[in-house]
């Protein structure tokens, strides 16, 4: 499997990620590497086999619908790039 | 004195040789003098250190000390430390001041050990040579030429260098075992669900799993008695009871039956390295223990089956990420999808946009199918071997790491070459199951480590395994002379 530039940039931004123009090539060549070795996989049978998702088949624990957080509003905005009357600041979406 | 093993500090502290401040001071004078020069550590929080010693020795004198009160120890920057910066080794988190603590560093905490700072990792612990950190390589003490491993670099880097008697690692393909391995000191990484989770930053959910980094097994057993046990912040981490790990340590291992596998020893491994791990393997026999070959015959699709695993959880746990709540802002975004892919572009390095974009490809519409579930398949395959091999043995061992160290910027361009130093480590993580790796010796100067896999919550058994390797042997305790 080999990727184009077109593929990569898709990829790119499915995943919100800004690629320089210059590094597309680069990270086609070796994301097609990298697929090149994931796709070693094909050389087994696996039509019978149930996937697995988690090591030890454990179910997901289930909760009590309780409050257990308390708000902690300002404490955890500290590490917010821009805060505005207790509200998270992004560029205009709406005109 | 910075030579000491954490039983042994525990002992010296318990009998009033010296003092947590004391030890603390002996840790941060050599911090002071040593770290810059190998870039491990990324934060050093000396003032909190003496404030918590200080406490430490307070609490001793009110005979309230339990047996790690008081050791220093350093955490990998990838848990989270309330009111300490916590960067998990990218510039997306180098401005992050965590407001709370991770489960693993508030059992310590609670257990009394001082925390003298953050060590250096690859970025968002993916990386096999702790050269993807934003921070900067690490390098390893044995040879400042060489790479300490990864992604617990810095954490490796730390206790082979006694900057620190023992430090956090978290292992989600090797992170812990590998660096162990390439800077000569134990690691292990128990079974998947035995330590909580809670407050360490995600890269693979179903694989992610922290551990102790120290010098001996002995250390190991009495981090893991303070690091394991039940939380329910995190929903995959087990309800089990933690035994006393220490209590079997000197149990003996005669009929220890250890399985071989034959795929371990094949191509690819570096022959110095195979004779290493065959002297080691004869002290075992030499204690009793019988060595039977066995296969795991899909072992060969671990690398392949976890290139698509973790990069799928790590795209859907890094999406986090936004620009927005915390971490890098780029500046002056025109709009919202400028901001988070800038933020996003210019905040991650190079290798977790590769990952990122390798799990976005996986999960996308029309190719899930053909790598994720096929991917999940793999990996029963590969778990079910190991349960077949645990009917006939009762643990398996085989070398860490292909190779020694290798050089920095040896692997740097090509990610394939470097995937493969984990090619005995990943197997592990993808079956859920407790793996060690223990010193057995040298090649050209540089550590070679010896891995030990045991069955699933038997980390009581490894550690009783690996002691018994260091009653005989010596390799845990070789020092590197710029650090003696």
């Amino acid at each position: 499997m080999s990727l184009d530039a077109a593929e990569v940039a898709k990829i790119a931004h499915l995943a919100r990620l800004g690629i320089d123009e210059k590094d597309v090539s680069d990270y086609a060549d070796n994301l097609s590497r990298i697929l090149g070795l994931v796709e070693q996989m094909g050389a087994v049978d696996t039509r019978d086999v149930e996937p697995m998702a988690h090591p030890l088949e454990l179910a997901q624990r289930l909760r009590e619908d309780a409050v257990t957080e308390v708000n902690q509003r300002e404490l955890l905005q500290k590490n917010a790039p821009a805060v505005e009357n207790g509200l998270f600041l992004v560029p205009k979406v709406i005109e | 004195m910075h030579s000491k093993t954490v039983a042994e500090i525990s002992a010296g502290l318990q009998q009033g040789e010296f003092s947590s401040t004391e030890i603390t001071q002996v840790f941060l004078d050599r911090i002071d003098r040593l770290a810059e020069g190998l870039n491990c550590y990324i934060t050093v929080t000396a003032e909190q250190a003496l404030e918590a010693a200080r406490k430490a020795d307070q609490l001793r004198s009110q005979g309230k000390a339990g047996p790690l009160t008081g050791v220093p120890i350093a955490h990998k920057d990838i848990f989270c430390t309330q009111g300490v910066k916590t960067t998990c080794g990218s510039q997306m988190l180098d401005n992050f001041i965590s407001p709370y603590d991770a489960a693993v560093v508030e059992r310590l905490n609670d257990a009394g050990m001082v925390m003298l700072g953050k060590t250096n990792m690859d970025e968002f612990a993916m990386g096999s040579s702790n050269e993807t950190s934003y921070f900067g390589p690490v390098k390893n003490p044995w040879d400042q030429k060489a790479v300490p491993g990864g992604s617990s670099g810095g954490s490796a880097s730390v206790v082979a260098s006694m900057l620190a008697p023992v430090s956090t690692g978290t292992d989600t393909g090797g992170s812990i075992r590998q660096p162990a391995s390439l800077c000569g000191i134990t690691g292990l990484k128990p079974t998947y669900g035995r330590i909580s989770r809670f407050g360490m930053i995600a890269f693979a959910s179903s694989l992610d799993q922290a551990g102790p980094m120290t010098r001996t097994a002995e250390d190991a057993a009495m981090m893991l008695n303070a690091m394991a046990g039940f939380d329910d912040r995190d929903s995959t981490c087990v309800d089990k009871e933690v035994p006393d790990y220490t209590a079997n340590l000197s149990d003996s291992i005669k009929g220890l039956r250890i399985g071989l596998p034959t795929e371990f020893f094949g191509e690819g491994l570096d022959p110095a390295v195979a004779d290493t791990v065959q002297a080691a393997l004869q002290e075992y026999e030499k204690m009793g223990a019988e060595l039977v070959d066995i296969s795991l015959p899909n072992s060969g699709l671990s690398v392949p089956t976890y290139y698509v695993v973790a990069p799928a959880e790590c795209s859907s746990n890094l999406s986090r990420f936004d620009g927005v709540r915390f971490g890098y802002r780029c500046d002056s975004p025109v709009d919202l999808e400028d901001l988070y892919k800038r933020s996003r572009g210019e905040g991650f390095g190079e290798e977790v946009k590769r990952r990122i974009m390798i799990g976005t490809y996986a999960l996308s519409a029309g190719y899930y199918d053909a790598y994720y579930i096929k991917a999940q398949k793999c990996r029963r395959l590969i778990s079910d071997d190991f349960k077949k091999a645990y009917e006939k043995v009762d643990v398996i061992m085989g070398p860490t790491a292909p190779s020694v160290a290798f050089n920095t910027g040896e692997k740097t361009d090509d990610p394939v070459s470097m995937y493969l130093s984990d090619i005995y480590t990943i197997a592990v993580n993808l079956a859920g199951l407790p793996g060690m790796s223990v010193p057995a010796g040298f090649v050209d100067g540089k550590p070679v480590g010896l891995q030990l896999i045991g069955n699933y919550f038997e980390e009581s058994k490894l550690l009783n395994v690996a002691h018994q390797y260091q009653q005989v042997t010596d390799w845990h305790k070789q020092t590197p002379d710029a650090f003696k």
